[in-house]
């Protein structure tokens, strides 16, 4: 299905078991902090429950992309995205949407731990009462359920009602996306959600990440290639705000179509 | 705090459910609840902004009939009579600012001593207390400065400073006249040493805090250059913190220009201008507590009250005077702080 | 050439060595006077403190008295001052901090602030006086206590905008990321990251203001009787110590120096529970 798709520039490589439906189309997205002109006419679509990566050298607006799919760049005046991005078919960049609706939808994990100065469980429970009115039981079933989905259950149980900022890097990181994950949302971002934390932490969060798979459709930026080749089904890689190659993982690290692209994963860039 | 909310809802699905898709609840996020709260914020920023509007208005129309009666010669004539109803403000300007540039001339270098030892030179065991010490000098209420000053010091002052610096360099041609004056420990000198003491906290703490800001490397940097450690506080850390450091002098200025009490109780009250430091005189703060309530002419009381407007307008100068120099300062840095 | 490099140096150490024992000078120059104006203000103080200050009324000269109105009047006024100023500079610093980014509204505002801040209290006080009390034809609490709101909320507005932007941005972007709306973030998760921060501004304006005295005089005025009467003169404990302490009386300067130790002691001790109970926790 991918063949189908008006993608212009970058090479596409297909695959007889095509994945699934697109969950987000990102098309001929343009993005401007002030003056510059940080990704040019990007194209590409995230599959339902399929995690894509994206990759590429510093300022190449990987992270930029990521912040236009849940509109945090909308927090900065001078920051303005042109194109279409859709989710579940709607355009989220018009004017008219919910920006708080739609983060409820797309959630997002970020570089550092940000835990709330509140207690872990109220952490957890801060996004869900946003938007449900649940009993105490209800919420306390929830807040399990989420810290478990987590991994991080287990270590936190007996402490609920501690501070959230006083776990360990790893820790916080996995209550961030026990936090994230219990508002129930469609889509999940992280961006370099592990490039804070220590090897063990991060293998933890990558396994998570292939978990949530199977409920939520993922898009993660990352610096660290092999990290993209351990978790993502398709990886794009983007370079001075463009996007080179967009296609399956393992077509990619293996069979680049495209010179840049070969040169990154590589190392022979720069 | 939000899990204690309960509603009679059932609940959205088992939370052991797996699945995406939105919760079966989703409330309107209220976007009008976001743009009642930033015009609420903004409704009290405004109100700050409006009460200087207010405040001008209201100095400017209670002065004018004194500004009307005098003109421009209020600010430059030393007359202050009740009796027959002339006034010129000289006197307490001239009071004000000589007041306040003592406390600066004491204030300053005693300040950067005080930064300098407790960044450089202080055991670190002694560096929270020592500096919680400095700040508490100005933690204690200028109206203590001033009985302190009144019973204490300004006797104190008479009887074993002023009598040795008119023996010494009051003997000294140009320089002596400023200590001419009766000894008797009230007056402008008087003052504006006390002043200094209730500023060196401001200036210090400032100075101490942006002292703390240079990274180390640039000071063992200097230091692996053989320079001694007064030579990197004068020549490294200094110049990288000037900014900071004019802040913090102007923001001590500041403070002296407008204190009221501690000046009150040792000026001296006296509308007279003189070189010699050891005269009682007068500042627009100390003429105002003194003279404003009794005052029953409505003359008198506009030009109390003109002198208030100075006041305000000085400290305003100050303040804007330390803005250009701070962000002249910071242009030629390419904007370090 | 050795000899000549070895003076250059012995003279750069003696410089060295001269300032630093100067800046020891310093040092003890400022401690010298901190505890001399503590020792005096104790030495005075504690000989005039008595049960009686708490229980009687501020006394005519040569009869006994206390200072139970003056305290009163300066717990009432401080009062109403902080919790009028504390919400209006918290709000005005929350929308300098979140919303007033790029705005020249904010910046505007953000100057008056400043200027403000360093406003001489005394003007303030005669501000107050002209725009109220000469309307009204008497002195009032309600008149002290706005004069010393003035002088309170720059002090909140600035402290609560500069703990704000500590906030780093991404415990926003968290918080927004789960659909929140700002007024939610910003009340449940940035405030309350640096509310040790915020309550600590909100005390050092209330330490600012139960010391002044400038501004209370043209618009509290003082009450030698006891008086709950916000609407009326009130006594207050700077006042009480200016009067009594130019006053020629003995017993009268007796009681100043109690009163200032009072006053000395509760602003001391709002100082250190700010610095201290609620050190600045950033997370």
């Amino acid at each position: 299905m991918n063949a189908e798709i008006p993608i212009a520039r970058p090479a596409v490589a297909h695959r007889d078991d095509a994945p699934a439906a697109p969950k987000m189309s990102i098309r001929h997205l343009d993005f401007h902090y002030g003056a510059f002109h940080a990704l040019k006419d990007v194209s590409l679509d995230v599959g339902e429950k399929r995690v894509t990566a994206f990759i590429g050298p510093s300022g190449c607006g990987k992270s930029t992309l990521l912040r236009v799919l849940n509109r945090m760049y909308s927090l900065y005046p001078g920051q303005r995205a042109s194109g279409e991005v859709l989710l579940n078919g709607s355009d989220i960049l018009g004017p008219d949407v919910d920006l708080n609706l739609l983060r409820a939808k797309v959630g997002m994990v970020f570089q550092k731990p940000t835990p709330f100065p509140m207690s872990i469980r109220d952490n957890v429970a801060f996004g869900v009462s946003l938007y449900e009115r649940l009993t105490a039981r209800e919420m306390d079933e929830r807040v399990e359920w989420a810290l478990t989905k987590a991994a991080l259950w287990n270590e936190v149980k007996d402490k609920l009602g501690q501070s959230g900022t006083a776990l360990s890097g790893g820790q916080q990181q996995r209550l961030c996306i026990a936090r994230a994950v219990a508002v129930q949302p469609e889509v999940v971002l992280f961006d370099e959600p592990t490039s804070a934390l220590d090897p063990i932490s991060t293998a933890k969060v990558e396994e998570l990440i292939a978990e949530l798979k199977s409920d939520y459709t993922i898009a993660i930026v990352t610096h660290n290639m092999q990290q993209a080749a351990r978790v993502s089904d398709c990886t794009a890689y983007m370079y001075l705000g463009e996007l080179i190659e967009f296609g399956e993982t393992d077509e990619l690290f293996l069979r680049p179509r495209r010179r840049e692209t070969e040169d990154y994963i590589t190392g022979r860039f720069g | 705090m939000f899990a204690m909310r309960s509603g009679p809802m059932s609940r959205p699905r088992p939370p052991a459910t797996r699945g995406s898709g939105p919760p079966a609840k989703r409330a309107a996020a209220g976007a009008w609840q976001d743009a009642v709260f930033e015009r609420l914020t903004q409704g009290f920023a405004l109100a700050v902004l409006a009460t200087l509007g207010a405040i001008l208005l209201v100095l400017f129309a209670a002065a004018w009939p004194a500004l009307a009666a005098f003109g421009p010669a209020f600010f430059v004539t030393n007359v202050w009579n009740p009796v027959t109803g002339i006034f010129g403000g000289l006197a307490p300007i001239y009071g004000t600012l000589v007041t306040s540039a003592i406390a600066l001339a004491i204030g300053v270098p005693v300040s950067f001593g005080i930064a300098l030892f407790l960044t450089e030179l202080c055991p670190s065991a002694l560096k929270r207390p020592l500096g919680t010490a400095v700040e508490l000098l100005a933690a204690i209420p200028s109206i203590i400065y001033g009985m302190w000053g009144l019973f204490v010091f300004a006797p104190w002052f008479a009887d074993h400073v002023q009598p040795l610096a008119q023996a010494t360099v009051g003997e000294v041609p140009v320089l002596g006249a400023l200590f001419q004056g009766p000894p008797s420990g009230i007056g402008l000198m008087t003052a504006g040493v006390i002043l200094s003491v209730m500023i060196i906290p401001y200036i210090a703490s400032v100075m101490r805090e942006v002292f703390d800001l240079v990274p180390p490397v640039l000071k063992e940097s200097a230091y692996g250059l053989g320079a001694t450690t007064w030579e990197v506080v004068w020549n490294v850390v200094l110049p990288y913190t000037r900014v900071g450091v004019v802040g913090g002098i102007m923001l001590g200025l500041g403070r002296a220009l407008g204190e009221t009490m501690a000046v009150t109780f040792v000026i001296g009250n006296a509308y007279k201008i003189s070189a010699g430091l050891f005269n009682p005189g007068n500042s627009i703060a100390s003429a105002l507590a003194n003279e404003f309530n009794e005052a029953s002419d409505p003359v008198h009381r506009a030009s109390l009250v003109a002198l208030g407007l100075v006041l305000f307008v000085l400290t305003f100068v100050v303040l804007a005077l330390s803005r250009l120099l701070i962000a002249r300062l910071e242009k030629g840095e390419g904007g370090r702080a | 050439m050795g000899a000549e490099r070895n003076a250059i140096y012995r003279r750069r150490v003696l410089v060295n060595r001269f300032n630093l024992l100067m800046s020891l000078g310093a040092m003890a120059f400022g401690m010298l006077f901190l505890f001399w104006i503590l020792a005096v203000l104790f030495g005075n103080g504690v000989a005039a403190l008595s049960p009686t200050l708490f229980s009687q009324p501020t006394p005519p000269p040569g009869s006994a008295g206390g200072l139970a109105n003056a305290i009163a009047g300066s717990v009432a006024m401080v009062a109403v001052a902080t919790l009028v100023g504390a919400p209006v500079g918290v709000l005005a610093g929350v929308y300098l901090a979140e919303f007033g980014a790029g705005s020249r509204f904010a910046d505007a505002t953000r100057f008056i602030n400043d200027i403000l801040l360093s406003a001489p209290s005394i003007v303030l006080g005669l501000v107050v006086y002209i725009a109220w009390v000469a309307r009204v034809g008497h002195f009032s609490g309600w008149a002290g206590s706005a004069a010393l709101g003035l002088i309170a909320i720059p002090v909140v507005v600035r402290t609560t905008e500069n703990m704000l932007r500590l906030v780093p941005a991404s415990l926003r972007e968290a918080a927004v990321a789960l659909g929140a709306p700002r007024w939610r973030v910003i009340l449940q998760v940035t405030l309350r990251a640096v509310r040790g921060g915020v309550i600590t501004g909100v005390l050092l304006a209330v330490a600012r203001i139960a010391g002044e005295t400038a501004p209370l005089l043209f618009t509290a005025l003082n009450n030698q009787f006891w008086s709950t009467d916000m609407n009326g003169p009130m006594a207050n404990l700077p006042v009480v110590i200016f009067q009594f302490a130019m006053s020629p009386y003995d017993d009268w300067q007796a009681l100043a120096w109690a009163g200032a130790l009072l006053i000395t002691l509760a602003v001391l001790a709002l100082n250190v529970l700010a610095r201290t109970v609620f050190r600045q926790d950033i997370h």
